[in-house]
């Protein structure tokens, strides 16, 4: 027999779900966002057992101070070229998100997807990367390919689905595919990438060789499955893998806290892998340097994964097919208390006589101009809104490496199907 | 050898001729697996070959594309068919995708080997034969063999292939074949001619089917255990049946099936899977199709109830030699 008299004084269950702090009409105030200072947070030994990292996991890394000077144990003191060039390449990104956007609005292609407030996040681990080393990114990490000079017009092309498009037309705009660049397919299913950079990461030790792998998902896809999986294999084989979760806050209309952010932070999943984790300023272009360095040392020297923390904002809609004033307020950008990346590096190589506003202005021109004269060239191979550029049998073909009886057939009928309607 | 000696001793080939080929999955590195598949090979190749993995089909599949798209040519193993189900989007949004959707710049030559099928009081969860999940599925082959000398040779050569390929192994005849007379006693490989494994390197081709019987009557297309079901079944009613065992589901050997169809006037379809949206619904559409005007009956299918696989019922579920025999009856005489 139950009883159920001790129950009876207690209030009824409730259902908690969480509601971001601000709505559209809202004022957007991230005063209560704790923002360490720049220099409060230790560099551990690459070295040290993971369980050691809970400082890091609920902190901030941090380099860049709010006067623009580099500070702290985290200073990866880059000489001023390599700054000028980190600047330069985040510079490109948003030069080549803008363009894309608009190229977009104007219907020459089906979809973009910007990653604007996030370049450092990619420009930033790349440049700290081997240029071998092997990327998985999600559809948010152009800035991989752009910091290792893959050619805009292929980007282009692809996103244009033209007759030069390296990927024949078969992919979503912005799926790219560089092997040769060390860039990963990208999948639209999201965080299948996460086991995959862990599995060509066991490869590469199993092999013996010296390269390690990177792989980055957004704070929405850690609630997949597959971040679970991904994380557990990498702690298991201490597989030299960075494992970055780019919090940008949102995960297209769902803030962080549908992802579990009110909680805890995604760093701090981290420990209950046993897998160092670092929480650092995503808007931080040398912070992420440093932190990729330090994550890629301990990969490159059997001490095992690292999860990266990436804490940033999502400045744009989540693509071009979302309208962010549904859902949240229109002051949050600007609000967002770790600023803009771009702004940031600029300001520190003002700030330290290796730059100045004459010259970033002249540079953002120049880069709005090579855009422009690469989507020129891109656009002689023809845009989606000009109809299909591949030859129609080419959609049967690599399905399998030989097209097999089946396939043969299908694509005969529709030949004659095309054939048959005057086409 | 017996199947799962014929499947260890490809395995074992494969990772002296390959380097790059590795073994991983729940339980099959020191251990050597729960049905003994990978006995002795990380003894042999060492534990970065032939591995133990965490109990996550996401993760065993995931990281297998990754060391795929490295360069390696992975033989995860899903302990169960049943347990396939998480990892699905890996197999089906990746695995199948990835050479299509890169064109080609990765692809994922890995291939997954699962026990599958019925017969063994597995219940629900140790039964199923999730083949049309598959085969419904573009950019994967379907690979399933009926005797220890095919599961070798198709093995080898499904690990050669640079596509992904599902390697389905019915573990109701891993030690003998099975006729469906569960109360008998079952028998031994080596009783049987199939039985005999080269123990080198050989292969036999994907997207071949091999025909068990040639016959006048009735062209039964079957795979897995049922190719041993249904010729004791035809035996015993003395029906003249041909029998063609299909091997790979896709790539499928259709001018096999369509000589075979056209020549008999009869088609009859048996598999262990539940048969709304089987594989035999599309084996039925292509015989329709192709042999039309050759077909004197209906094209009959003998399959497993549109039901979860049953425990105590296994019988009247399994498609024995009672629900074989009846349909045979019906085909023969319209």
């Amino acid at each position: 027999m139950t009883v159920d008299a001790p129950r009876s004084n207690l209030p009824p269950l409730s259902l908690h779900v969480p509601e971001p702090k601000f709505r559209p009409g809202d004022e957007a105030d991230f005063s209560d966002v704790d923002v360490p200072p720049a220099d409060a947070a230790r560099r551990p030994d690459t070295a040290d057992s993971a369980d050691s990292f809970h400082d890091l996991a609920y902190g901030l890394v941090r380099v860049l101070d709010e006067r623009g000077q580099a500070v702290g144990n985290w200073n990866p003191r880059l000489d001023a070229e390599a700054k000028r060039k980190m600047l330069r390449n985040m510079a490109l990104v948003r030069a080549f998100d803008e363009r894309m956007f608009r190229a977009q609005r104007q219907g020459k292609t089906s979809f973009y997807m910007k990653s604007t407030g996030e370049e450092a996040v990619s420009v930033a681990a790349t440049m700290a990367l081997a240029s071998d080393d092997m990327c998985f990114p999600s559809y948010r990490q152009q800035g991989i390919l752009i910091t290792r000079g893959y050619s805009l017009v292929a980007m282009m092309n692809q996103i244009y689905s033209n007759k030069a498009d390296p990927l024949q037309g078969r992919q979503l705009p912005i799926m790219y595919s560089a092997k040769d660049h060390g860039f990963f397919s990208i999948s639209g299913n999201l965080a299948t990438q996460y086991p995959q950079a862990v599995g060509w990461a066991m490869a590469s030790a199993a092999k013996g060789d010296n390269r390690i792998a990177a792989t980055w998902c957004g704070e929405g896809s850690t609630a997949e499955g597959d971040f679970h999986s991904a994380m557990t294999f990498a702690t298991v084989y201490k597989a030299p893998v960075i494992l970055n979760v780019v919090n940008n806050q949102w995960a297209i209309s769902s803030f962080s806290g549908f992802a579990g952010a009110e909680a805890t932070t995604f760093a701090a999943r981290a420990i209950g892998y046993g897998i160092a984790g670092l929480r650092i300023d995503g808007n931080d272009a040398l912070a992420v340097y440093a932190a990729t360095q330090w994550a890629a040392e301990r990969a490159r020297t059997n001490q095992g994964p690292t999860l990266i923390e990436h804490f940033t904002y999502r400045a744009e809609g989540h693509s071009t097919s979302d309208d962010p004033t549904q859902y949240r307020s229109a002051g949050e950008p600007n609000a967002w208390p770790l600023g803009d990346p771009i702004r940031r590096l600029k300001d520190h190589l003002i700030a330290l006589g290796e730059w100045d506003e004459e010259r970033h202005v002249a540079q953002d021109l120049e880069l709005a101009e090579m855009v422009k004269a690469a989507q020129k060239e891109a656009e002689k191979n023809g845009v989606l809104g000009h109809g299909m550029h591949q030859p129609f049998d080419s959609m049967f073909e690599g399905v399998f490496e030989e097209t097999p009886w089946h396939l043969k057939e299908q694509c005969q009928q529709m030949l004659d199907e095309q054939k048959a309607a005057g086409l | 050898m017996n199947m799962i000696q014929a499947i260890n001793s490809a395995m074992d080939v494969m990772m002296e001729r390959d380097p790059d080929v590795v073994v991983m999955g729940e339980d099959v590195g020191y251990f050597g697996g729960v049905f003994r598949a990978t006995a002795g090979l990380q003894a042999k190749y060492g534990k970065t070959r032939a591995f133990d993995t965490p109990i996550t089909e996401i993760g065993i599949i995931g990281v297998a594309i990754g060391m795929g798209a490295y360069g390696l040519r992975p033989v995860p193993e899903i302990q169960f068919a049943d347990y396939i189900y998480p990892a699905l989007d890996q197999l089906v949004s990746e695995a199948a995708r990835l050479r299509y959707r890169s064109a080609a710049d990765f692809t994922a030559p890995i291939t997954v080997r699962s026990p599958y099928g019925g017969g063994i009081f597995g219940g629900q969860t140790h039964s199923q034969s999730p083949e049309g999940i598959f085969t419904h599925v573009s950019g994967i082959k379907t690979v399933i063999p009926s005797t220890p000398y095919d599961a070798k040779g198709l093995l080898i050569a499904a690990i050669e292939d640079n596509d992904p390929t599902l390697f389905l192994e019915p573990k109701r005849i891993y030690n003998g074949p099975f006729d469906g007379h569960y109360d008998r006693p079952s028998k031994n490989w080596s009783a049987h001619p199939a039985g005999e494994v080269p123990t080198g390197y050989y292969k036999v081709p994907l997207g071949k089917a091999a025909t068990v019987r040639t016959g006048e009557a009735v062209t039964i297309l079957c795979y897995g255990t049922m190719v041993h079901v249904v010729a004791s079944t035809a035996e015993e009613m003395g029906v003249d049946a041909e029998i063609i065992d299909l091997r790979t589901l896709v790539p499928l050997d259709i001018d096999a099936i369509e000589e075979s169809v056209k020549k008999t006037g009869r088609c009859m379809i048996v598999h262990e899977a539940t048969r709304t949206g089987g594989f035999g619904a599309e084996l039925s559409a292509l015989v329709q199709e192709r042999c039309f005007y050759h077909l004197e009956a209906p094209i009959e299918r003998v399959t497993g109830f549109d039901t979860p696989y049953p425990h105590s019922l296994e019988w009247a579920y399994f498609p024995g030699p009672v629900r074989i025999g009846t349909a045979l009856q019906k085909i023969l005489k319209d």
